[in-house]
C-alpha cells in the first residue's frame, strides 16, 4: 500500500501540512512507515486549479490512500473520481505521527 | 482564528464602511484583508504603514522573439483570446489580453514563443492601530484578480495565523474574486441595500455563498431609504432561512466619516448604534470572544 | 456612437444614469442599451417591458468551447493535463475527468493530444436576453451563470449583439479589472459616474487612467452630489475630465431608483437635461472624429 502525506519539508519527521493543494511537499510511504519518495510540489504558486494539479501527482506516483487536513471541492471531486481514500490529520506532529496513527485505525477517514 | 467576509452582490452597498466599522468593535487580536483588490478602499479609512511589499506576478504571458520568429502567424491564428497583434511588421503579445494557456508555444515552428513572469500588480503588508492589514494593488487590466486574492489571504495568514479574527473586505460580484475570497472562511456578512438591484444580487450572492458552505448573515444597508423593499428583503430571508443582523438607517455621519476617513463608529450615531448590535449578534453566533 | 458608462467603485449609479440616459434618448431615436455587468446585470429592474433576467430560459445561451475525450482513441498518456496550465483536466488510471469551470477554453489539449482523442463540444456560461422596451428602445442583458468566473465571452456576445446600432449605450461592471475593459473598448466616449467620497474619487482615478491609455474622451457625472464635491472637481480639474453632470444627493430620487423606477418619467425636468447630456457627449465625439 503506497500512502502520500502532505508535508511542510521532505522528510519524515517534517510537520503534516493540513492543507492539500498547495502543500509544500509530498511524502510517499508505506503503512509501515518507511519513506518511498518524496515530491516538492510544483503547484504552491500556480494561479488556480490546484486541487486536481496535486490530485494528478498522487495518482501519478500510485498512491492509494492520502493523509492530510482539508481540501477544496474541486480536490475532493479529483480524489473521489479516482478512488483514492483520504484520512483526515490536523494535529501539530510528523509525518511518522501520522502515519503511524493511520495504522492503528486512529484516523477519520473522510472521502 | 475564525474568519468573516463582509461581502454584498451589488457594488457600493457599504461593504468597506462595514468592515471598517467591525474591525473597531472586535476584541482580542484582529487581522484584516481587503481582497477588493480592483478598488481597495479599506486603507482610506485605516491609515496604514506599510511594512513590506512585494511583487505580484500571477500567470505568466507569452512573449515573442523577434529574433527567432518566421513570421508564419501560426501564433495569432491559435490565440483564441485576441492576445496577439501584427503591426509594426511584427507579431506582438498584448500581455493584458493573454492568459497565459501556452497554446503560442506549442504551436509555433521554430521555438520563438516562451512564457515569462510579469509583475500584475503589488502585495503590501502594513501596521494599523486595529492590527496588521494585507492589501494590495492590481495594476489595471491585469487578467484574474482571484489569484491576488488568494495571495493577500495568504499573506496575512502567514504573518498573524495567531489572531483571533480574519475581517475580510470582500469583492462586489459573484465571479472569480468573489469565490477566492469566500473560500474556506467560517461565514459572510453580505451587506445589501433596500433597492430591487440589491435584492436581485443579494439573490445570486447568496446562492453562490451557499455552495461553499459558509454561514450566511444579511445587514441592510441605509434600509429606511425604501421600506417597501426592505421588506421584501426580509421576507425573502427568511423564506431561505438565512438570518438578518441588522438594519441600519440612512445617516448623514456615515459619509461625514468616510470623508474624515474614519470609521463611523466614532460617532455616537445611529449607524453606528445598528452596528454595534448587529457585531453583538454577529460575534456571539460566530463563538467570536 | 458607442458610449460607456463605467465607474471605478460598484454603486455609484452607472446603472441609474444608463437607463435615465436611454429612456430619455429613445423619445426621439432608436436607441439600443446593453448591460454588460453580466455577473449583477440590472438595467432590466428599470423596465417593467424587460424580461427577468435571473429567470434561466429567458434569451440564447452564450457557449466556449470546452474538451471531450474519446476514450477509444485516448491512451491515458497524460499530456494533456501536463500541458493545461489551469488544471482543468486531470488523467485517472481508467478515464480523463473535465474540470468545466477551470477551463480557460484555449483549445490546446487538442493540439497537444498524440492520439486525436480530444474534441470541443460547447458548454454554455451565460445568456444574452434581447428586450423591445418601446419601438425606440432595445434592451440587450448579458447574464452570467452563477458559479461561472469568467464573464468575458458573455460580453463579447453582447456587444456583438448591439454592433450595427447607430446608439449604443454599454453599462459597464464597476472597477478597472477584465470585465469593464473589455466593456470599454471601441467606446466613442465614456461617462465616468462617480460620488463625491474619497472611495469614489480614489477608485475613479483608476479607471480614468484606462480609459485616458485608450484614448477615449470621457466625462465625469457626480452622482449623490451634496455640493461639497470640492475634492472630485479639483481632481477632474487636473486631469482634463469635464464634470458633465451633477445629479443631487435626493431621498426622492433614491427612492424613485431603489423601487425600480426611472427619476427622469417621475421628475420631467431631467428629461431634458439627459438629453443635453448627451448632446454634450454627441459634440465632443464628433469633434475627436475630426482630429
Amino acid at each position: 500500500m503506497k500512502i502520500c502525506i502532505t508535508a511542510k519539508g521532505n522528510t519524515l519527521d517534517a510537520q503534516v501540512e493540513e492543507r492539500f493543494g498547495r502543500a509544500p511537499y509530498f511524502i510517499f510511504a508505506d503503512e509501515d512507515g518507511s519513506l518511498i519518495e518524496e515530491v516538492a510540489n510544483a503547484n504552491t504558486n500556480a494561479t488556480g486549479g490546484v486541487g486536481p494539479k496535486s490530485v494528478q501527482v498522487i495518482i501519478d506516483h500510485d498512491a492509494s490512500t492520502l493523509i492530510t487536513g482539508q481540501m477544496g471541492g474541486n480536490a475532493q471531486t479529483a480524489l473521489e473520481s479516482a478512488g483514492i481514500a483520504v484520512y483526515q490529520y490536523r494535529d501539530s506532529g510528523s509525518v511518522s505521527d501520522a502515519i503511524a496513527l493511520f495504522k492503528e485505525d486512529k484516523l477519520k477517514r473522510i472521502l | 482564528m475564525k474568519k468573516l467576509a463582509v461581502i454584498s452582490g451589488k457594488g457600493g452597498t457599504g461593504k468597506t464602511m462595514m468592515t471598517g466599522a467591525l474591525a473597531t468593535l472586535a476584541s482580542g487580536r484582529i487581522a484584516l484583508a481587503d481582497c477588493d483588490v480592483d478598488a481597495a478602499n479599506l486603507e482610506i479609512l485605516l491609515s496604514p504603514e506599510m511594512i513590506s511589499s512585494e511583487p505580484y506576478y500571477g500567470q505568466k504571458v507569452s512573449f515573442i522573439d523577434n529574433d527567432l520568429c518566421i513570421w508564419c502567424g501560426s501564433c495569432k491564428d491559435s490565440c483564441r483570446f485576441d492576445a496577439i497583434v501584427y503591426e509594426n511588421d511584427r507579431f506582438r503579445v498584448n500581455p493584458q489580453k493573454c492568459e497565459g494557456c501556452a497554446v503560442c508555444t506549442i504551436v509555433c515552428p521554430a521555438g520563438a514563443t516562451s512564457m515569462i513572469s510579469q509583475e500584475k500588480g503589488r502585495i503590501f503588508l502594513s501596521k494599523t492601530s486595529i492590527g496588521l492589514l494585507a492589501h494590495a494593488r492590481l495594476n489595471p487590466g491585469s487578467g484574474s484578480s482571484g489569484l491576488l486574492i488568494t495571495e493577500v489571504r495568504k499573506l496575512i495568514d502567514r504573518n498573524a495565523g495567531d489572531a483571533d479574527l480574519l475581517l475580510i473586505d470582500g469583492p462586489p460580484g459573484i465571479g472569480c474574486p468573489l469565490i477566492a475570497t469566500v473560500s474556506g472562511v467560517d461565514a459572510v456578512l453580505v451587506v445589501t441595500e433596500p433597492s430591487r438591484s440589491g435584492l436581485h444580487d443579494l439573490q445570486r450572492v447568496i446562492r453562490v455563498a451557499e455552495d461553499f458552505g459558509v454561514d450566511v448573515y444579511v445587514a441592510i444597508n441605509r434600509y429606511d431609504l425604501e421600506e417597501d423593499v426592505s421588506a421584501e428583503i426580509t421576507d425573502y430571508c427568511t423564506e431561505i432561512g438565512v438570518k438578518i443582523v441588522g438594519r441600519i438607517p440612512f445617516d448623514s455621519n456615515v459619509i461625514r466619516a468616510v470623508r474624515n476617513m474614519e470609521p463611523v463608529t466614532v460617532y455616537d450615531t445611529p449607524a453606528a448604534s445598528a452596528i454595534k448590535e448587529l457585531w453583538n449578534i454577529i460575534s456571539t453566533d460566530m463563538g467570536i470572544i | 456612437m458607442k458610449i460607456v458608462v463605467a465607474s471605478g467603485k460598484g454603486g455609484t449609479g452607472k446603472s441609474t444614469v444608463s437607463a435615465n440616459l436611454g429612456s430619455c434618448l429613445s423619445a426621439n431615436r432608436e436607441v439600443i442599451l446593453a448591460d454588460c455587468d453580466v455577473e449583477e446585470p440590472n438595467l432590466h429592474i428599470f423596465f417593467s417591458e424587460a424580461s427577468d433576467a435571473s429567470d434561466r430560459t429567458c434569451g440564447q445561451d452564450v457557449t466556449v468551447p470546452v474538451p471531450s475525450f474519446d476514450p477509444e482513441r485516448c491512451n491515458l498518456c497524460g499530456k494533456c493535463a501536463n500541458f493545461c496550465r489551469y488544471g482543468a483536466i486531470t488523467v485517472l488510471k481508467d478515464r480523463v475527468i473535465l474540470f468545466e469551470k477551470l477551463c480557460h477554453s484555449c483549445g490546446g489539449c487538442r493540439i497537444i493530444c498524440p492520439n486525436d482523442a480530444v474534441t470541443e463540444v460547447p458548454r454554455a456560461v451565460g445568456r444574452v436576453i434581447e428586450d423591445d422596451i418601446n419601438s425606440n428602445l432595445k434592451l440587450i442583458t448579458g447574464v452570467l451563470n452563477e458559479g461561472e468566473a469568467v464573464g468575458i465571452p458573455v460580453i463579447k456576445k453582447v456587444k456583438a449583439t448591439a454592433e450595427d446600432a447607430e446608439l449604443v449605450i454599454l453599462d459597464s461592471a464597476p472597477g478597472s479589472a477584465c470585465p469593464a475593459i473589455e466593456t470599454i473598448e471601441g467606446a466613442d466616449y465614456c461617462i465616468l459616474v462617480t460620488e463625491s467620497t474619497p472611495f469614489g474619487l480614489h477608485d475613479m482615478a483608476l479607471v480614468a487612467e484606462v480609459v485616458r491609455q485608450a484614448g477615449i474622451p470621457a466625462g465625469v457625472v457626480i452622482n449623490r452630489s451634496d455640493d461639497r464635491d470640492e475634492e472630485t472637481e479639483a481632481f477632474c480639474h487636473e486631469h482634463n475630465l469635464p464634470i458633465i453632470m451633477k445629479i443631487p444627493f435626493s431621498k426622492k430620487i433614491a427612492a424613485v431608483q431603489n423601487r425600480g423606477d426611472l427619476f427622469s418619467s417621475v421628475m420631467p425636468e431631467w428629461q431634458n437635461r439627459f438629453i443635453e447630456l448627451f448632446n454634450l457627449i454627441s459634440s465632443t465625439v464628433k469633434k475627436e472624429r475630426v482630429i
